[in-house]
Formats: structure tokens, sequence, C-alpha cells
């Protein structure tokens, strides 16, 4: 098989699904634990922005893309625990919070990531998976992001971790109902702000792998608003980190569809594909939701989130 | 004291400090970033309100901001959260421009009437869709909001390049310019376009509405509890759809003011980021529709300011960006003071 051919269109998807998916996976898995927990965090992209920015410089100035990372988990880790603190003060809006870490996050990210835009830093080594073909465009569709291969361990250990261990049945039982959770004697804004600030370092982390995987560096559009995206696909994940692996690869695969169908000579109409995990996410809380029952899996305290 | 005024009172102490507060911590920045405070707030405060020319840029950025703050601010009297005002601004906007070339030959009042009243409809729509799957099916309107904006934004973007681009605009894809019956002018004797007036309107309007109506009360019973609402017999499910039905019309009417007003055509400049900073607007004036006036001043003077900065200092434009997170930041965190500040006199 030496011209891809027919091949051209899945290959294309296949790559951008994996390219794509692990900041979708990062920034998923993070809301996903913040929102189990009780609270939301209308303001990852502002974070993903923030970790994007600050791995790319930690690795400029260190020359190691690691320390890009423990750099943009901590960055993270610094707006999540601010969010967590606000949320945790009585008649705070979690959303109106979230919209002004979106705000400042954004703002910082583009006020510190000026000096950035231009040089160069080094890049996360990846994981070929299509070294086997001889194939060019195979082999770089499969070339794998490092961080991909941490995310998928994490989506199954937070699953594992939420229905077996202590630290993940705690988390969800102060999300299902505060007070329940209080007469258990499990400390609810302790509980809620470290997982906010733990969802803050996963958000951090997938802008990390933004910045520091092919293509490299760092842009003010960097995210696309991916990071608003992934809100979305917690809610098409019905809040299971599993299954966010799986919507993560999916809404990765349908944001390279319009570019790979243009590049096949189809028309501008498949521009609109890439809005259809948005419209999908819409049609499933329409359908999922009615006034008597929230939808299947949502935290009870989300339910009621002002 | 006059009880009716105490929350009035703790509202504007609450929001001074909060302000007060972030110039502490924007002082800090700018300290560390290496200028001088007291230059840049000179630079500032000229910039934003210190000429004739100051005021006209402050005064034409407010105006858009005020009535994309209702689009919160409105629904937010009923208990809801809309944080989706950018989709509507610009499919408000996109409408507008198509509406406006077909009365070239309209009397100039009637055109801009029926330019603005097209980017209303379709923002009352696009918010109002909101307020009806709150209702009828319990979904999530800050949720809802927020993906309705982005598939708005996508739409947006796909509609101009697919079908209503000028092939005269090259570089910047942007629809055919509307004819010059559907123009907004100027005010007598400034530099503002008339939409000022019509968000200032809007405003005192919507003061009336929900804070002197019996409508208003209504809907201000229903964002005190659904229940005590329904336990009344008030229409909840008519009274919220109806506020973001107000809403989206203002945030759309922003949106086709801009286009009749300032750009004369609908493109990616429509894409201004005001439905989003309206939401900062509106949580700065505590949704009250009058305090959006000076909260909306206040923001459009920053943004006003954000060139000077950028040309004397050197701060790149994300600077105003960040004081406006610190702010919204403080204003959000001051809430938790209410009712300790000033607490309600034992009875």
């Amino acid at each position: 098989m030496s011209d891809p051919g027919l091949w051209a269109l899945p290959l294309a998807l296949a790559g951008g699904a994996l390219r794509a998916a692990t900041p979708y996976l990062f920034v998923s898995l993070g809301e996903c634990l913040t929102e189990k927990s009780g609270r939301i965090n209308v303001g990852v992209e502002g974070i993903l922005l923030v970790g994007a920015m600050s791995a790319f410089g930690a690795a400029w100035a260190t020359g190691s893309p690691w320390a890009g990372i423990a750099a943009a988990a901590a960055a993270g880790a610094a707006m999540g625990a601010l969010h967590g603190a606000l949320c945790s003060l009585a008649r705070v809006s979690h959303v109106a919070a979230g919209v002004a870490i979106l705000v400042l996050g954004t703002g910082i990210a583009f006020f510190a990531g000026k000096p950035f835009i231009e040089p160069q830093a080094p890049t996360l080594p990846a994981i070929e998976l299509g070294a086997w073909s001889s194939h060019p465009a195979v082999a770089s569709a499969l070339r794998l992001n490092p961080l991909l291969a941490l995310g998928v361990v994490l989506a199954f250990g937070m699953r594992a971790a939420f229905r077996r261990a202590r630290v993940g049945l705690a988390v969800i039982a102060v999300g299902d109902d505060a007070a329940a959770a209080t007469a258990m004697g499990l400390h609810v804004d302790r509980t809620r702000l470290a997982a906010t600030t733990l969802g803050g370092a996963l958000a951090g982390i997938g802008g990390a792998s933004l910045s520091l995987f092919h293509p490299t560096g760092w842009s003010e559009a960097i995210s696309g608003g991916q990071g608003l995206m992934a809100m979305a696909l917690v809610i098409f994940a019905r809040w299971d980190p599993v299954r966010c692996l799986g919507a993560a690869l999916l809404f990765g695969a349908a944001g390279a569809l319009a570019p790979a169908l243009q590049a096949a000579g189809h028309g501008h109409a498949w521009q609109l594909l890439h809005l259809a995990p948005h419209a999908l996410t819409l049609a499933i809380l329409v359908t999922g939701t009615t006034r008597a029952r929230a939808m299947r899996g949502l935290p009870g305290e989300l339910a009621v989130l002002r | 004291m006059v009880d009716a005024l105490r929350p009035a009172l703790e509202s504007a102490l609450l929001s001074a400090g909060a302000l007060a507060v972030a110039a502490v911590l924007v002082i800090a920045l700018v300290l560390l970033v290496g200028h001088d405070p007291r230059e840049i707030a000179t630079t500032l405060a000229r910039s934003a309100f210190g000429s004739r020319f100051a005021w006209e840029n402050t005064l034409s950025r407010a105006a858009p901001l005020m009535l994309a703050a209702l689009c919160t601010a409105i629904p937010a009297h009923a208990g809801l959260v809309v944080i989706g005002g950018e989709g509507a601004l610009v499919l408000g906007g996109l409408a507008a421009s198509q509406a406006a070339l077909f009365v070239a030959d309209v009397p100039p009042f009637a055109a801009i009437a029926i330019t603005c009243a097209a980017g209303m409809l379709v923002g009352a729509a696009w918010i109002g869709l909101v307020g009806a799957l709150q209702q009828a099916r319990g979904v999530n309107e800050v949720i809802s909001s927020l993906l309705l904006s982005i598939i708005a934004l996508g739409l947006f973007d796909w509609l101009l390049e697919e079908f209503l681009r000028d092939p005269a605009s090259l570089n910047y894809p942007a629809t055919r310019p509307i004819p010059d019956a559907a123009r907004i002018g100027a005010l007598p004797g400034l530099d503002v376009h008339a939409g000022l007036a019509v968000a200032l309107v809007a405003c005192v309007a919507a003061w009336w509405v929900l804070r002197r109506s019996v409508t208003g009360f209504a809907i201000r019973v229903v964002g005190g509890g659904v229940r005590a609402a329904l336990g009344v017999g008030l229409p909840v499910g008519r009274l919220v759809v109806a506020t973001c039905v107000a809403g989206g019309a203002c945030v759309g009417l922003a949106g086709a003011i801009e286009v009749a007003a300032v750009h004369e055509r609908a493109g990616g400049a429509l894409h201004a980021d005001y439905g989003n900073t309206g939401i900062l607007v509106a949580f700065l004036a505590r949704h009250h529709p009058l305090a959006i006036v000076p909260a909306a001043l206040l923001v459009g003077g920053l943004a006003a300011a954000s060139g000077p900065l950028q040309r004397g200092f050197d701060l790149p434009d994300a600077f105003v960006r960040i004081v406006e997170g610190v702010v919204f930041l403080a204003v959000i965190a001051s809430e938790t003071l209410r009712g300790r500040l000033l607490p309600p006199a034992a009875r």
C-alpha cells in the first residue's frame, strides 16, 4: 500500500481524533472530577490557555518538556483552587465565578504569553505507533502524544476510584447530597476544594498537551474553544471518565472531519460538522432530561446549581 | 436609616469595596511588570474620560455593553443565569445586515426600525429557546446558552462564508454594505451613534418593568422561588420565557446597532466580545438595570483605554482583560458580604 487513496479520509480522521483527543480528555476529566463533587467550572477554557502558555514558557526556559507539564499542572491547580475558594464563599454564584476565571485566565495567558509567540520550545517525545508502516501518512497519523497514554490510564483509574476507592466515593457523596455527606462526617467544602484544584491541574495538563506536542508552539488561538467544548463533552459522556475518553476521540474526529472532507474536494457545508458535537450534546440534554427527573449520571448537587 | 434604601446602599458599598480591592490588585500587577501605577492610572483615566474624544469613544463602547448586559440581567430576575449573549449578538447583527438590504427605498426611520427589528427577532428567538428548553425539559440554562452561543458563532461563520459574503471583501469576509437608509447616524452635537440613546432607553424600560410593574413583581417572585410562585398561581413558564425573549431581543439589538451604526456590514468584527463582556457588566451592576449604565461606562472606558495603554506603555491588550477578570472576581466575591455589611435591624 503505497498510495493512501481511499484510506486518506479514515487516516485523517484517526490522526485528528488521536491528536485532538488529548486536550479534550484532560480538560473533560478535570471538569468531570469538579462536577462530580457538585461544583461546575465554566472557566476551564481559561485554565486550558494558562496551562498551554505556562507549559510552553517553562519548557522554553528549562529545556525540558516535562518541566513544562509540571508548570502547567501547577498553574492549573492554582486557578482551580482560586475557583474552588470563591465557590466556598456563601452566596457566590458558581457560574459567575467560572466566567470570571475564564476572563482572568485568558488575560493572564495572553499577557504573560506575549514573549513566547516567536520562539520554539522542546517538544514531548512521540510514541510511534505507526512505526511498522513504511507509509509516512500512516506513521504520522499514528504518532501518539505520550500524554494521551497517561490520560487513558487516568480515565480508567478515575472510574475505578469513583466505584471503589474511599476518596472517589467521598467525592460522589459530596456531589450528590451535601447535607447527607455532612451527616456522614465528610468535609463538603474541603472535598470540593480538593476536587476543583485537581480538576484545574488536569485542565492545565490538557493545555500542556496543546503547546508541547506537534504542532508545537504558543499562540492565542491555540485552544480554539476546546475548553468550552469539554463542558459539553462531560455531559455527552454522562459524567463517566471512561466514556469521556470515547467522547474525546469522537469530538476529535468530528473536528478533523471538516478539513479532511474539504481537502478531498467537498464543499464548505462540511464546516458545519464541527458544530455537530455541540448540537448532539444539546439534543442529549433535551431528550435525556425531563422536568421531573434530572439526567442519568448527573451529580445531585449540580441539578440545583446556581 | 430608611429600610427601603438599605439594599441599594449595601449594593453600592459592596461594589465600591470590590472596585477598591481590584484596584489594589491591579496596582500590584503594574508594579510587578515594572510600571509606575500613577502614570498608568493617569493614562487610563485620561483616555477613558479625560476629553471629549475620550468620552465619545467610551460611550460608543458602552452602548452595546448595556444591551448585552441586559441579556444576562433580565433573565437573572427570574432566577436564570444566561451566559450565551455573544452568539445571539452576532446572529442578530447578521440578520440585521440582511434585512437592511431590502429597505434601500424605505424612508430612513422605517428602514432603521426594520433593520433593528430583524436583529431583535433573531436574538429573541435564540435566547428564548434557552428559556423554553429550561421550562419545557428542565435543561440547565447555563449549559444550553453556552452551547447555543458556540453553535451561533459557527452558524455565523458558515452563513457568511457560504451564502452572504460580499465578493468584494477579499481579505476580510463580510456581507455587502447596508444601504444609507438603514444607517444609524450620530446623536446631535456628539460623535456618538444614536444606539447609545436606544441602550439607555432599554435600561430605563427594563428597570421600570422589572422594578415598578406588576409583571416585574411576578418575575421577581419566580426568581425568589419557583415553588412559591407556582403556589400563588403565577404562569412561571411564560414569565421565564418572556425574560429570555426580552434579554435576547436586547442583545440582538446590540448586534443590529453595531451593524447599522458602526461597521455598516456584518463581518468578523461583529464578534468583538461585547456579548461576553456584557456578562461582566451585568454582574458588576448586580443585575440592576439602572446600575448597568455606570457599570457599562466603567467597562467601556477600560476598553477605550486599551489602545493608549498599548501605545504608551507597551502593555498588550490582554492587560485590560486581566483588569476585567480581577474586577469580576472581586465583585463576585463581595457578594458573600451581603447582609453582613449592613445587617437588617433586629425586630
